[in-house]
């Protein structure tokens, strides 16, 4: 199953690689990761898409509370929370598709933030299942590139994760 | 305050946390760190041939101790010649603090001479390690070291420092403790958890404690051996938990797993109530865990690292906590509560356990002209009155040591049980030596371990360490020549040790007591020739064994605990 684990870390240098080195040393999945420091400059905030039966989920969990730099971990998937990602997609934009693409963008809430005469950069922020079906929704000839930031997430409500 | 440079903090906070060897091997850059190791004579230096051996002594100081074992190497290949010996500490959780040198801030990165990512490369088997980058955070960073190595669930700190920081400048002060917002090891298990666990015990009707190297670790032997007697429960200790309950008790069946007792694994795999105690369900110990799972079985689990419980096994009663303290709140919910096992329902199970210790699964055929490995450790035994601290490398020689040499004390039996290094048994015994001066200390190895490290015979000379070295040598890699004539149809593919030194001669040749032994006659008093005649020099018993002789019982990798194979089935 997809869980998303966030974590509070020491924002210091090889601190990233400690979590990243116990998923490759574990043969641990990662599918997405994104880490950047909170407005307390001395912690970091990662998430990490990953996915695994329970027993693994319990085992990375715990795993990672053992290394020295990680502060707390809570797995959001366990109650309700908000995931979003960010995507660039540059995708070509001639004759018709142009009109097409822009009703596209606007039905999945996206913006164009570039536009040349033949191309267009769409900024999409969802879920990363959106982002999937938005790129479904999209001849794949058209798609000249993509960048996707990675989950990012959070608890809903008084669920809080901080020091 | 007077201001210090970075070699002298790292010298003066050695001395604040009263270290007293440091194993290590100068090199550029530690050259700082050298000269003011020079200029006090409170922290010792032991000069070791390689740096592996520095860290594998250090290692072998802590194991015999609870202090926290010190090596120091140079950047590059001082480094990661250390890595084996940091690797195999950390596979058994011992407490040490390495001191790297690396090449100067403002080089690193640059491809410089005898540099490397040290801090990348010990990151996978460290519990944690430091670049120090500021002279300022040097001494506060050394304190954290030694706290993180020897708290919790222990392991190896690595402190890699460029040697600009050893020349640079700074006030000198030591904290007195340290906070560390992200690490705070649990010492007391929760007590309904405990509760829950002692009322599961008192009902077992087949139980079984099952103890590893955890309880010597957190020196909780004592309060292990109080509550098994108390509970009259039969006990198995695993190989890194020998000596945690004495080995000529009769509720002690001896060691569990792959080369342990018929009673032992058998009690472990019928047994109704398990009590793991710092241990960790490990490969070679349960076998195949979903062969270990299909018979029901109640397990309580006490462990201070939350990540070994339901690892491998899932557990019904998890405890986390530090292991004397969890069995002393056990033994006094006993105690309150006056209570104790039914014997009567206690009596059919050991009459079951007898029946099966009835087999005698450790019975070997003595030789009249070939020496049997088991009869040198049995005889090692008697001349040591079992009291010796032994050292071991890894192979059938440590499984024999292991076998017949029934510990009585914890600390007593050092042995790379989780990386499985060859090549630890001597410097193993050099750090027990030098911590234990006075105590017996022999290294059972075989000659393919011995050579691993066989450079640290001029270590051993020149600190004049009384050290015992029973080389059980039967001219083959005999673990791997077992398994070979086991599970590849006898092709001993590279196991057969040609061209081998003249062991005596090249002891000699270190300015050591080389004896060689051929037959069975002359292993007890060779033994006490080493032990008595040659009390204080370093013998090397170069003992001459059974080629063809096998570990037994065993449970081939991947099996089932119950399906071990016997002397007798062959």
């Amino acid at each position: 199953m997809r869980h998303i684990i966030s974590i509070l870390l020491e924002n210091e240098s090889g601190a990233l690689s400690r979590v990243a080195g116990l998923f490759s040393a574990r043969a641990y999945n990662i599918e997405t990761l994104t880490v950047a420091p909170t407005e307390d400059l001395s912690l970091s905030r990662l998430t990490i898409v990953t996915s695994g039966t329970d027993a693994v989920i319990e085992q990375i969990t715990k795993q990672l509370n053992k290394l020295i730099d990680v502060i707390k971990v809570v797995d959001l998937s366990e109650a309700p929370h908000i995931e979003r990602e960010l995507m660039l997609i540059k995708v070509r934009a001639t004759g018709k598709d142009r009109e097409e693409l822009k009703r596209l963008a606007d039905i999945f809430h996206g913006h164009i933030i570039d536009v040349t005469e033949s191309t267009y950069v769409i900024e999409l922020t969802a879920s990363a299942a959106k982002l999937d079906s938005f790129i479904q929704a999209v001849d794949s000839g058209l798609i000249l590139e993509t960048v996707r930031t990675g989950v990012s997430g959070i608890g809903r409500g008084e669920r809080i994760l901080k020091v | 305050m007077t201001m210090m440079t970075g070699a002298e903090i790292v010298i003066r906070c050695l001395q604040e946390e009263k270290v007293e060897y440091v194993f290590g091997y100068p090199g550029g850059s530690v050259l700082h760190i050298y000269d003011a190791l020079f200029k006090q004579d409170q922290v010792k230096h032991v000069l070791v041939r390689h740096e592996q051996a520095a860290v594998h002594a250090a290692d072998g100081l802590a194991r015999s101790s609870h202090k926290v074992g010190v090596a120091l190497v140079t950047s590059g290949p001082g480094a990661t010649n250390a890595v084996t010996g940091i690797a195999t500490a950390y596979m058994d959780s011992i407490p040490l603090v390495i001191i790297s040198g690396q090449v100067p801030t403002d080089y690193i990165g640059q491809d410089a001479f005898q540099e490397c990512d040290t801090v990348g490369i010990t990151r996978p088997c460290v519990k944690h390690n430091f670049l120090v980058d500021d002279v300022h955070k040097l001494a506060a960073t050394i304190k954290k070291a030694f706290y993180i190595a020897n708290s919790g669930r222990p392991g190896p700190v690595v402190i890699d420092i460029p040697k600009d920081v050893t020349a640079a400048k700074c006030k000198f002060d030591y904290p007195e403790t340290i906070q560390l917002r992200s690490y705070n090891p649990v010492v007391k298990g929760h007590l309904g958890q405990i509760k829950k666990a002692v009322h599961l015990l008192l009902e077992a009707k087949r139980p079984m404690i099952y103890s590893g190297g955890g309880v010597i670790l957190s020196n909780g032997a004592e309060q292990l051996t109080r509550l098994a007697r108390r509970l009259g429960f039969p006990i198995t200790n695993t190989l890194m938990g020998l000596g945690a309950y004495p080995g000529t008790d009769p509720q002690f069946l001896g060691m569990p797993g792959m080369h342990g007792t018929v009673e032992a694994n058998l009690a472990m795999q019928h047994c109704d109530v398990l009590l793991a105690v710092g241990a960790r369900f490990d490969d070679r110990v349960i076998g195949n865990p979903s062969n270990f799972t299909s018979l029901p079985r109640k397990i309580i689990h006490v462990d201070i690292d939350p990540s070994s419980i339901s690892k491998r096994v899932r557990v019904d009663i998890p405890i986390v906590g530090n292991v004397p303290d969890v069995l002393d709140e056990m033994f006094r919910l006993l105690e309150a509560g006056n209570s104790a096992p039914e014997k009567t329902v206690l009596a059919d199970w050991w009459k079951q356990i007898e029946e099966w210790r009835g087999k005698q699964c450790m019975k070997y055929k003595l030789n009249k002209s070939i020496i049997m490995p088991q009869y040198v450790i049995e005889k090692l035994y008697e001349v040591t009155g079992g009291k010796a601290i032994v050292t071991s490398d890894v192979g059938q020689h440590q499984m024999w040591a292991a076998q017949y040499y029934k510990f009585e004390q914890p600390r007593r039996w050092l042995n790379s049980g989780g990386l499985g290094t060859m090549g630890v048994g001597l410097p193993y015994a050099m750090g027990a030596a030098l911590q234990n001066p006075g105590e017996q200390v022999a290294c059972v190895t075989g000659e393919g371990s011995i050579q691993m490290c066989i450079q640290e015979l001029s270590t051993a000379k020149q600190f004049r360490l009384p050290i015992k070295i029973i080389n059980l040598n039967n001219r083959y890699l005999g673990m791997v020549r077992q398994w070979q004539e086991m599970f590849y149809g006898s092709r001993y593919s590279e196991s057969y040790m040609d061209s081998l030194p003249d062991f005596v001669k090249l002891a000699e040749a270190y300015g050591h007591v080389g004896i060689r032994v051929e037959r069975p006659e002359d292993v007890e008093p060779a033994l006490r020739k080493a032990f008595v005649d040659h009390k204080d020099d370093l013998v090397f018993l170069d003992v001459i064994t059974d080629q063809k002789a096998n570990v037994f019982p065993m449970v081939a990798a991947g099996k089932g605990l119950a399906d071990m194979i016997l002397t007798e089935d062959l």
